[in-house]
């Protein structure tokens, strides 16, 4: 008679060499040294562009000034600059891009489609939608348009990007929702947000079309605490329940038989991570707009730096956070005086990065 | 199958008639129909008959033209791509001609619809063919996923270059907004004539490609074997595709979503052949945009709603309940 004793417990040798196996409770898997490497450097790119980030701008702040204020030390103009103005800015660039990262490589995972972003199933442009609609007739209708639009523009936008998530997934569900179909009514509902958005600037004055359009293309600009605290909590909430749930994803990349087979409830496990995707998308581009691309790439990139199956969400995370922070580096001080939407950089830096990787590793590409 | 499909080609082309005369006779000035007829085979000169000649034929016919085309063109890059997701729009077409429209405006000061044309035509030339050759790059060729990545990172990056243009420079902005809707008003019979010619070819080549694109579909290993070339193929195809989406959009700015719907309602009686399909996309193509573009005179009077817009309010509920109906139609 066998008992559990008798079968191999520990890793022993590992079925495909150089794959360490491990295992916590119900939670396996392999142990990816080379993961871990680009977690930390993505990490250490993040810190860097962070520390640069917070001391340039009109009154520049050398690196070890920044460091000291940031614990506590410096002069008062410093710690008003540093902590009140540019940590906000740089803190909502990097918890929006880690944000809409994980978000897009969720949806990457479930769909098992590389163009299934939060971009392009119809989030961001619910949101979007709805902020514009905010930004072209809310100061018309109402007297205090301007107050109004300012607090009203984030919980608008979140709202568009739940409502037309919610829309998305109901039309999308058919006995339970497959990858293939949410990406088909995701296009759908995009097209007619698009047109929604392109109306609404032809019917609003310039200077409301040329507002929308800043807005429009994720901007970072004069970002207070107010909106680092809406990501952050979202972050603490959803990230660990969607790295929970990441279990599951391993096993959905093989299609819903196999799943099944291997004991996942699929409908509810997907329901769940769609919610927890759609959550992250929509308080991330609440707080900055629909940041260009970071959805979309981040997790691809990350998963080809690793070299794992499926898009690794704490690597996307980080690297997705760090993509924003650069961008907004860059955003901020290379055209002088002009600052630009961060947005706008983060599509200039990441469409050539998605392109040269496509033509290099074409044949993982094509699987 | 056969009388299926002969009694769809037919319905189509009877609707387009009606699509026609509708967008004849139906507009923000009302005109009787004796008068509309009267104008079209006796003119006198009267204030309706200039209506009718100078302005709603012209707008008509650009309607056919450019709807066939896009039709025509989604149909092609669903075939092509073998991605039923596929529309003009993700390959860049859309994003390469609104880019070069807006430095046409910004750099070169153009500002009349007639300028834009030559523009947008270059700029969904350009677009398409570095998407195509990014995508195609290496032995393989071009597959759909290597396709559908390139066209997105392309359209971003356009996108992201045409953002920049527009907020640095509000009087672009101010012009460029009423081109992106997409519309058919105030177009006058010079742009029809601007890009007829490369509509025309374009759909020459798409019609000859039919065959090619039936083997195709069976897979790159099967189509060689039947003694296509394949890459001689996609060639013609990528051609045919710029030509039509790029003069289309050029015309009329870009109109999203005719191109990804038309093949997947024709698809529902042609079934999978390229030799009905192309045909009816045609068509079909042609039929929903001026059907859109009158429904856009009536609902919005005395202004209009731009046939663009339209078009996605009326497509995506269509699009939405074929895809919940039926598992889709392999491509």
């Amino acid at each position: 008679m066998t008992t559990t004793e008798d079968r191999p417990t520990t890793a022993a040798a590992p079925l495909v060499p150089g794959r360490v196996p491990w295992r916590f409770r119900v939670f396996s898997g392999v142990r990816r040294p080379r993961t871990l490497l680009v977690l930390l450097a993505c990490a250490a790119v993040l810190l860097f562009a962070s520390a640069v980030n917070l001391g340039r701008g009109d009154f520049p702040i050398g690196l070890g000034d920044v460091l000291a204020t940031l614990f506590g030390a410096g002069d008062p103009s410093q710690q008003f600059i540093v902590l009140e103005l540019r940590l906000p800015r740089s803190l909502t660039g990097a918890l929006v891009g880690g944000a809409l990262a994980v978000s897009g490589a969720i949806l990457q995972s479930i769909a098992r489609n590389p163009l299934a972003s939060p971009d392009i199933i119809g989030i961001s442009w619910g949101a979007s939608a709805a902020a514009v609609f905010v930004i072209v007739l809310g100061g018309g209708v109402s007297a205090v348009g301007g107050s109004f639009a300012a607090v009203g523009l984030p919980i608008a936008a979140l709202a568009g990007g739940l409502v037309s998530a919610t829309a998305i997934y109901a039309l999308a569900w058919r006995r339970g929702v497959q990858g293939y179909r949410l990406v088909l009514v995701g296009i759908g509902i995009n097209a007619v947000l698009v047109a929604a958005v392109n109306w609404l600037l032809t019917v609003a004055q310039i200077y409301q079309a040329a507002q929308a359009q800043v807005w429009l293309n994720g901007s970072l600009n004069a970002r207070s605490w107010d909106d680092v605290i809406p990501v952050s909590i979202a972050l603490v909430v959803l990230v660990p329940l969607a790295m929970i749930l990441a279990f599951v994803l391993g096993g959905l990349q093989y299609g819903d038989d196999t799943a099944r087979g291997l004991g996942i409830r699929v409908n509810g496990a997907r329901t769940a991570l769609l919610l927890v995707s759609v959550g992250l998308a929509s308080v991330a581009t609440a707080a900055a707009g629909p940041i260009a691309f970071v959805a979309l790439v981040s997790p691809q990139l990350a998963q080809r730096l690793c070299r794992t199956p499926s898009p690794p969400l704490g690597v996307s995370l980080v690297l997705g956070a760090a993509l924003v922070v650069v961008s907004d580096v860059i955003a901020r001080t290379a055209f002088g005086g002009t600052e630009l939407p961060v947005g706008i950089v983060t599509a200039v830096l990441g469409a050539p990065y998605l392109m040269f990787l496509l033509a290099r590793h074409r044949r993982e590409a094509r699987s | 199958m056969r009388r299926r499909r002969l009694v769809g080609l037919a319905a189509l082309f009877a609707s387009l008639v009606l699509a026609v005369l509708a967008s004849i006779a139906i507009g923000t000035k009302v005109i009787p129909f004796g008068e509309v007829w009267s104008a079209l085979f006796s003119p006198t000169g009267t204030e309706n008959d200039i209506v009718v000649n100078s302005l709603r034929i012209p707008r008509t016919v650009l309607g056919v033209l450019v709807g066939a085309a896009l039709g025509l063109a989604g149909a092609l890059v669903q075939g092509f791509t073998r991605n039923p997701l596929g529309d003009p729009g993700l390959l860049g077409v859309n994003a390469g001609a609104a880019f070069f429209v807006v430095v046409g405006i910004y750099i070169f000061g153009v500002t009349s619809l007639l300028g834009y044309v030559w523009f947008a035509f270059a700029g969904a030339l350009v677009a398409s063919v570095v998407v195509f050759s990014l995508g195609a790059r290496g032995r393989g060729g071009a597959t759909p996923v290597t396709l559908a990545l390139s066209g997105a990172a392309v359209a971003f990056l356009l996108g992201a270059l045409t953002s920049s243009i527009i907020l640095i420079d509000s009087a672009t902005l101010d012009a460029y907004r009423f081109w992106n809707v997409g519309s058919l008003a105030g177009r006058d019979a010079a742009v029809a004539g601007q890009v007829v010619w490369f509509i025309v070819v374009g759909a020459l080549l798409a019609l000859f490609s039919a065959p090619a694109l039936n083997a195709l579909s069976l897979g790159e290993d099967v189509a060689a074997s039947l003694g296509h070339s394949v890459r001689r193929t996609r060639t013609v195809g990528i051609l045919a595709i710029t030509l039509l989406a790029g003069a289309a959009t050029a015309a009329c700015g870009p109109i999203v979503f005719l191109g990804l719907i038309v093949p997947h309602v024709v698809r529902a009686f042609t079934g999978p052949d390229y030799r009905w399909l192309l045909p009816a996309s045609a068509l079909s193509g042609a039929v929903l945009l001026l059907g859109a573009d009158v429904i856009g005179r009536v609902v919005a009077r005395p202004g209009e709603l731009q046939v663009g817009i339209v078009v996605a309010l009326i497509g995506a509920p269509f699009f939405i309940a074929l895809i919940r109906r039926k598992k889709l139609a392999q491509v």
